[in-house]
């Protein structure tokens, strides 16, 4: 047998070669994902500081702040505020009809539980735009809910292409968001806690306050955000449900590239969107998050 | 746990069970009364007039949802087999090895699922717009926008998908395995080949799977990066709802459904497969 | 160590199954293990017992391949294997907690490794029968490891290991997950397996009561480095140092001086007749077995033994059926004594005033080095 006798210096090779190992099989992904997806990102950057040229193009000289400043003009704030307000109705809305299911959910024998689960991972998969043409099937002028409420003399439903339409296409989208990581939390939950809390003279309503709610926190948090964000800069439900007329700020992105032709500002607010989504994850991560 | 379940009484519980129904009622109503429609004999989209396949026949012989449907079957095969190449790869790089550059690269591979699809759309209409045009002034390369456009977009967003189910699958499998094999006089390969892929396999068909839908279901991405005659069936199906709804649509959308739901319950057949974690 | 003894170690390590020099391991700045010299014989039952984190596995994984020394030489029967990967070596590993394969059945376990080497499937599947007969599962073939008991599956991992014909089969920790009644049942099919097949045993325990009664000959390995080798009659009488004396069995460590040759000073004073190799004003450490030490009334000392005697008081006593278990409070420190039980011994309640004594030739004096447990 040739075998060479140990020494630091092999020891030292193989280490470098089994790092090599490492990175070549990342390596495929790896410059992948820096030419179609980083690269892709810093020109999204640099676009938002370049300057719209007269005929709608983009001059990619005399970098500016313009796009930036504009992002204060009212009607770009008015749009921000009414993403942001929509965004977080629907982000209540969600969490208020998704703990007590979770909760629920998380009390269920294993069987019922996971049969529970599969009916709420149906809606999580099921293509996202059909779930809302659904809604607008729902509430179009003769549609089923403006019979129904005819029919028992509240007469027609008009809230199709209103912002109320949007955040209920926007609840029904991303509420199972909100269930799966919160069902997650309380159910690792360790439920003698509970026990001990009311063993120790607690009643119903403090033990959840002063121990299951905040131990479900991480699930609360994760789910607000996993629903918050998509909700901010959404696009297909406004489009669908609220008609385009009352914009937010996915429409107004998708507006500047694809109809008014300022690439620039629809960059800059693209950053900005990307911006608040990086520092959302970052918050979720340092809460004690682990998966998305 | 039984305990806790038993002090839940009275109206709290109540409350708690009602609550249960009306979300389920809240999620299943709306696809219930779609596929309700979709086989209603009436041109106005919510009334019911009548049984009929009509609209699934029209959806039959409408050429360009059939063209439609076929870029998109397409395009997910594509991008679903290379995505779930490189994301097990990747998974396998990030849970196996340590090597230089590593929290770079899973920083970045966590990127494309926490960005919001209205942005990466636009990321990835700048970048082939101004690839494109470097192209031609630089080589003289003639390429517009097209499947491959739409493939290569979908491909960056699941590479991402795929390595975060398959790293779950490969976290949760004993590293002891994969050295009892090779004391067992098993080589790097067939170590791989014969304990490593069989036990994550789960994971990289749930992840195919995960990568199938999404590529299925993107419309913002694609309607960005589509060229002409490259336009998917939710991109088409999204311009016809923009023009307003017909039965066709209900049609068209009770089949994209039908799809999703098949591939939901194929990849939590996958998980459970031996014994598998889910995410 | 010497040039002579290190080449002595050559000279005999070609018939040793397991010849290990100089070997060190570091991970990182951590030394995992540090200079060991170990040779374990063809066909021994051998032990490397250590508290967690001590250097054992990591030994037993450097045999196996799993893990390649930073420097030294590690040999298997004559041949240099140090850097060889684990598929190349003639070793087979039982794991801690087994590692079946969970996707593969009883006799697929059994007949992989034959598979790898080339074996043809038929060749295969009937020499993994046969041993999977050997360790009493004949039947089970068709069985997953879930599907298994506790014990069950150790035989499974024992039958994939012997089938391939190992030179020398590494065992980690393979009874550990096992409860009590079972794995005394192990101890003693395991110790007749190894002697009908006549090769070598190495096995990794951090339970010292498992391994005196298993072994030919036990290494004791604490904080990276290899204490002492040798029977278990041998550690138990005659430890090198505070630490093998207290790991091993129970026992009584008072801290001394040395006076002379054959006295040492306790702390209160007290001279005690104990032979020792050490240079006078060493600090020592006395190791006195609780069975060791008879009790009695204050004087009732016989006259050869007021040399090895000290005056104490009754704290607590225990009944164990077989024996009592005083705790004799000396001027400065408690002690353990044990004593057998008869219908006629005499009890010595708490409070009572007591002698103690011993033979000289059970005292043992160590070094005391900084070790402790």
């Amino acid at each position: 047998m040739t075998t060479v006798l140990a020494t630091p210096e092999l020891e030292a090779t193989n280490e470098r070669q089994k790092r090599r190992r490492g990175f070549f099989l990342a390596l495929p992904a790896y410059i992948y994902l820096s030419l179609f997806f980083a690269l892709p990102l810093l020109i999204v950057v640099v676009y938002s500081f370049a300057t719209r040229t007269r005929s709608g193009g983009t001059a990619l000289e005399e970098w500016n702040l313009e796009s930036y400043r504009k992002l204060g003009e009212p009607i770009v704030t008015d749009i921000l505020l009414r993403s942001l307000t929509l965004a977080i109705i629907t982000t209540v809305i969600c969490l208020v009809l998704a703990y007590p299911f979770s909760y629920f959910l998380a009390t269920r024998r294993e069987l019922t539980r996971n049969i529970m689960l599969v009916f709420v991972m149906i809606p999580f998969w099921s293509n996202f735009l059909v779930r809302n043409y659904a809604w607008r099937v729902l509430l179009g002028n003769d549609g089923p809910v403006s019979q129904l409420t005819e029919g028992i003399g509240l007469g027609e439903t008009t809230i199709l292409f209103t912002p109320t339409a949007i955040v209920l296409g926007l609840v029904y989208g991303f509420l199972p968001f909100m269930i799966l990581p919160m069902y997650a939390a309380i159910e690792r939950m360790d439920w003698s806690l509970l026990e001990a809390s009311r063993d120790l003279g607690a009643s119903g309503f403090q033990t959840f306050r002063k121990v299951t709610f905040p131990l479900s926190l991480p699930g609360v948090i994760a789910g607000s955000i996993l629903v918050f964000i998509p909700s901010l800069g959404a696009y297909v439900t406004p489009q669908i449900l609220g008609g385009g007329k009352k914009t937010m700020l996915g429409s107004y992105i998708v507006t500047q590239f694809l109809t008014a032709r300022n690439w620039p500002v629809g960059a800059a607010v693209s950053t900005v969107l990307m911006f608040v989504m990086l520092m959302a994850t970052l918050i979720y991560f340092r809460k004690g998050g682990r998966t998305l | 746990m039984s305990t806790t379940q038993k002090e839940l009484r009275g109206a709290s519980r109540w409350a708690l069970s009602l609550n249960a129904v009306l979300v389920y009622a809240f999620f299943y109503a709306p696809i219930a009364l779609l596929v309700l429609y979709s086989f209603s004999d009436d041109d106005l989209v919510g009334r019911w007039g009548g049984f009929t396949l009509d609209w699934y026949r029209a959806f039959g012989q409408n050429d360009e949802v059939q063209n439609a449907l076929g870029v998109s079957v397409r395009v997910a095969i594509i991008s679903t087999l290379i995505s779930v190449v490189l994301g097990t790869m990747a998974a396998l790089a990030l849970e196996r090895f340590r090597f230089r550059g590593q929290r770079v690269f899973d920083a970045l591979l966590y990127l494309p699922v926490i960005v919001p699809d209205v942005t990466m759309a636009v990321m990835m209409l700048l970048f082939f717009t101004q690839g494109i045009s470097l192209l031609d002034s630089i080589f003289g390369i003639q390429l517009s926008k097209g499947i491959a456009t739409v493939a290569l977009s979908h491909i960056a967003f699941s590479i991402s998908f795929v390595s975060i189910v398959v790293r779950a699958r490969l976290s949760g499998m004993n590293e002891k395995l994969e050295e009892a094999a090779q004391d067992l006089y098993a080589s790097k390969w067939q170590t791989f080949r014969h304990i490593t892929l069989p036990l994550i396999a789960p994971g990289v068909i749930g992840g195919g799977l995960l990568a199938l839908t999404l590529s299925l279901d993107d419309v913002v991405i694609t309607q960005f990066v589509a060229g002409p005659g490259s336009t998917t069936l939710p991109v088409y199906v999204f311009g016809l709802i923009r023009r307003g709804v017909s039965p066709l649509i209900n049609a068209v959308s009770v089949v994209m459904l039908a799809a999703s739901i098949l591939l939901v319950l194929l990849s939590s057949l996958a998980q459970r497969a031996r014994g598998g974690q889910a995410t | 160590m010497g040039e002579e003894n290190e080449a002595g170690d050559v000279a005999s390590s070609a018939d040793a199954a397991v010849t290990i020099t100089g070997v060190t391991k570091r991970f990182g700045d951590v030394v995992a293990v540090d200079n060991v010299n170990l040779e374990i014989a063809d066909g021994e039952f051998f032990a490397m017992l250590g508290p967690s984190g001590c250097g054992k596995t990591t030994t037993l994984r450097m045999i196996a391949g799993l893990e390649f020394p930073t420097e030294g030489s590690l040999k298997i029967f004559g041949d240099e294997v140090g850097t060889l990967p684990p598929n190349k070596r003639p070793v087979n590993t039982v794991f801690q907690n087994y590692a079946l394969f969970p996707h593969m059945n009883v006799l697929d376990n059994v007949a992989f490794g034959l598979k790898m080497q080339g074996a043809s499937k038929s060749e295969a599947a009937s020499a993994a029968s046969e041993m999977i007969s050997l360790v009493q599962l004949g039947g089970m073939e068709k069985r997953k490891p879930s599907q298994l008991s506790g014990g069950q599956q150790q035989r499974v991992a024992l039958a994939r290991a012997l089938v391939n014909k190992p030179k020398v089969l590494l065992l980690d920790e393979p009874l550990g997950a096992l409860d009590l009644k079972l794995r005394q049942e192990m101890q003693t099919e395991l110790k007749s397996l190894q002697r009908e097949l006549g090769v070598s045993f190495v096995f990794v325990t951090h339970d010292q009561e498992e391994a005196l009664t298993m072994s030919d000959r036990i290494a004791v390995m604490h904080e990276g480095k290899l204490l002492q080798v040798g029977s278990a009659e041998e550690l138990y009488d005659r430890p090198v140092n505070r630490f093998v004396a207290d790991f091993i069995g129970q026992t009584n460590l008072i801290d001394a001086t040395v006076a002379d040759a054959d006295m040492i000073v306790l702390a209160n004073g007290t001279k005690i007749m104990a032979p020792n190799p050490h240079l006078a004003g060493t600090k020592v450490a006395m190791s006195l077995r609780p069975e060791s030490i008879s009790i009695g009334a204050s004087d009732d000392i016989p006259e050869e033994f007021q040399a090895t005697s000290l005056q104490g008081e009754v704290s607590n006593v225990v009944y164990l059926g077989h024996s009592h278990v005083y705790t004799v409070e000396v001027d400065w420190m408690p002690l353990e004594v044990r004593t057998n039980a008869t219908p006629t011994s005499q009890v010595y309640k708490p409070g009572s005033q007591v002698a103690i004594w011993w033979d000289r030739r059970s005292d043992w004096v160590v070094p005391d080095e900084g070790f402790s447990s």
